[in-house]
C-alpha cells in the first residue's frame, strides 16, 4: 500500500467537503493511504501573493517543512494551493538571498529549516499514472457509458507551465485518461485552460459571471451533460456563478471516479452541489 | 513615447526614467527591459476587457519607470494571477508578479485603490488567516462585508444557499502552533525579505 501525506487545505474543510471525502474514499478504493499532514496551515492563496511578498512563500513554506519531517510525498487537491506549495519551492531552490534569509526565518520560527527533499503531487497527477489508470480500470463497477463530460483545468495547475506534471502544459491530458479510465466520454472544446477568475468572484461579481458564462457555453456547445474540476475554487465559483435557469452541474473528478467505482457515500458528495447534479448521473448511482 | 492616458483622450508624452526600472523590477523579480511589446499578454488576459490599461500598455509604463500612473489603475487589482501571459510571454515575464508588487507599493503609500473591492477582499482573507493560520470562510465574508462598504444584500442568496448545503462552517478551526503563524506575520509587517503591505 503506497503511503502519502495529505494537505486539504481550507476548502476541503468546508466549502469544498465533498471533494475532500470524495478523494479519500477513492484513494482509500485504490490502495493509497492518505495521513492528513499535522498542523497545517493555509497557503495564503492569491491574497498572500498579491499583499505580501514574504507570506507568498512563508505559508507554504511551512506547510513544506511539516510535509518533510513526515517524510512522504505530500499529495493535494486544491489547485491554488498545489500552485503556490510548488512555487514555493522554485523559489527555495533558486536559493536568493531572499530565499536564505526565509529559511534562516523557518529555522528560527519553525525549529526547523526546509531541506527541499519533499516530493509535492496534485490528485489528478497520482491518479492519472499508467498505473493508476490500469487500477482505476480494474475497479470501476458502473462505467460511464455515453456521459458527455467536458474537462476544466483552469489557471493554477499548469501555469506556470514549471509547476505542471503534463506533457504539455498548454494542452493538458491527464483528466480526459481519469475520466476515459472511467468509461465517459472526455469531449474536446476550447475554454479548458481559461480562467474562471474565482480569485475575484466576491469582489467583481459582475466580471466574474461573465468569465463563468463563456466557460459553461463552450462547454454547452461541445455537448456535455457537466463539467469536471480538480480545484475547489473553481468549482464553487462555476457551480455558485452560474445565471439562473439552464445551468450546468460541475463534479469534482475524485466523485466522477467515486462514482464509476460505485462507493457509498456518492450520494452525500452530490447532495452538497449547488446545481444539482444527480440528474445528470441518475443512469449511474447506485 | 506617445500613449494614450486612461480616460484623458488624448495623447500625451511621458520621458523615460530609467532610474526608476531597478526598483520594479527587483520588487518584483522580472526582467521587465526584456519586453518588445508583442502584445501577446494583451491578446490572452480573460481580464482585459475590464481593465483601463491592457496588460501590454501597464508593463510599457513600467519600462518608462512610471509607475505612480499605475498605483491608480484598475489593471493591478484585476489581474486574477491566471498566469496566461506568463504562459504566452516570449520573454518570461511574469505580469502577475508585477501587479502584485505595485499593489504593495500603492497599499504602503495607502493610496484608495481604484478596485476598493479587491484589495478589502484580500486584506480580509489574510486577516482571517492571522489569527489562526486557517482561513475561516464565513467570518472572512463578513469581515469582508464590512470593510468593502458594498452592498450588504449583494451574493446573500449564494451565501444562504451555500449555508443551506453545510458549505459555510459556523465554527473557525486553528492550527495548533498559532505562534508560528504569528511570527510570520510580524515578520511580514517588519518588511524582512521584500517588505509587506498588509
Amino acid at each position: 500500500m503506497a503511503r502519502y501525506s495529505y494537505y486539504p487545505g481550507c476548502s476541503l474543510h468546508a466549502s469544498a467537503a465533498e471533494y475532500d471525502a470524495a478523494t479519500r474514499a477513492v484513494f482509500g478504493r485504490l490502495d493509497l493511504q492518505l495521513q492528513e499532514l499535522a498542523d497545517w496551515n493555509c497557503c495564503g492563496a492569491s491574497s498572500g501573493h498579491a499583499l505580501s511578498p514574504y507570506l507568498a512563500h512563508a505559508l507554504p513554506l511551512r506547510n513544506l517543512v511539516l510535509a518533510e519531517a513526515q517524510d512522504q510525498e505530500l499529495v493535494v487537491p486544491c489547485a491554488a494551493c498545489y500552485n503556490l506549495l510548488r512555487v514555493t519551492q522554485a523559489f527555495m531552490a533558486a536559493n536568493h538571498e531572499e530565499a536564505r534569509e526565509l529559511n534562516r526565518d523557518a529555522e528560527e520560527i519553525l525549529g526547523r529549516p526546509y531541506r527541499g527533499q519533499v516530493v509535492v503531487r496534485h490528485v489528478l497527477e497520482v491518479l492519472s499514472t499508467p498505473a493508476m489508470l490500469g487500477a482505476i480500470r480494474a475497479s470501476v463497477r458502473r462505467p460511464l457509458h455515453g456521459l458527455a463530460l467536458a474537462a476544466y483545468y483552469g489557471c493554477l495547475l499548469n501555469r506556470p507551465a514549471s509547476v505542471s506534471f503534463e506533457e504539455n502544459p498548454e494542452q493538458p491530458q491527464r483528466m480526459e485518461k481519469v475520466l476515459a479510465a472511467v468509461g465517459a466520454k472526455p469531449l474536446p472544446w476550447p475554454a479548458r485552460t481559461d480562467c474562471c477568475g474565482a480569485s475575484l468572484a466576491l469582489s467583481r461579481p459582475d466580471l466574474v459571471g461573465h468569465l463563468v458564462h463563456e466557460i459553461v457555453s463552450a462547454a454547452r456547445r461541445a455537448g456535455a451533460a457537466a463539467l469536471v474540476t480538480v480545484c475547489p475554487l473553481c468549482q464553487a465559483n462555476l457551480d455558485g456563478r452560474q445565471p439562473k435557469g439552464r445551468e450546468m452541474p460541475v463534479f469534482y473528478l475524485s466523485e466522477v471516479v467515486g462514482v464509476a467505482l460505485g462507493l457509498k457515500g456518492a450520494a452525500g458528495w452530490l447532495a452538497r452541489h449547488l446545481v444539482d447534479p444527480r440528474p445528470a448521473l441518475r443512469a449511474y448511482l447506485a | 513615447m506617445a500613449v494614450d492616458l486612461p480616460g484623458a483622450g488624448a495623447q500625451a508624452y511621458l520621458s523615460p526614467r530609467p532610474e526608476r526600472v531597478a526598483a520594479i523590477e527587483r520588487a518584483s523579480g522580472q526582467r521587465i527591459s526584456l519586453c518588445y511589446q508583442c502584445q501577446k499578454c494583451s491578446g490572452g488576459c480573460p481580464l482585459g476587457f475590464a481593465m483601463d490599461l491592457l496588460p501590454h500598455q501597464f508593463i510599457r509604463y513600467v519600462q518608462m519607470g512610471h509607475l505612480e500612473e499605475l498605483w491608480h489603475t484598475r489593471t493591478i487589482w484585476l489581474c486574477a494571477a491566471c498566469r496566461t501571459c506568463v504562459a504566452r510571454c516570449p520573454n518570461g515575464i511574469d505580469l502577475a508578479a508585477v501587479a502584485d508588487a505595485l499593489k504593495q507599493e500603492a497599499v504602503r503609500r495607502r493610496l484608495p485603490a481604484k478596485e476598493s473591492a479587491v484589495q478589502a477582499f484580500h486584506q480580509a482573507f489574510l486577516a482571517s488567516l492571522q489569527n489562526r493560520g486557517r482561513l475561516h470562510e464565513l467570518s472572512m465574508l463578513i469581515r469582508y462585508k464590512l470593510k468593502s462598504r458594498g452592498p450588504l444584500t449583494q451574493d446573500l442568496d449564494l451565501g444562504l444557499a451555500m449555508f443551506r448545503r453545510g458549505k459555510l462552517k459556523l465554527l473557525p478551526e486553528g492550527v495548533r502552533r498559532q505562534k508560528e503563524i504569528r511570527a510570520l506575520f510580524a515578520r511580514a509587517q517588519q518588511g524582512g525579505n521584500g517588505s509587506g503591505a498588509l
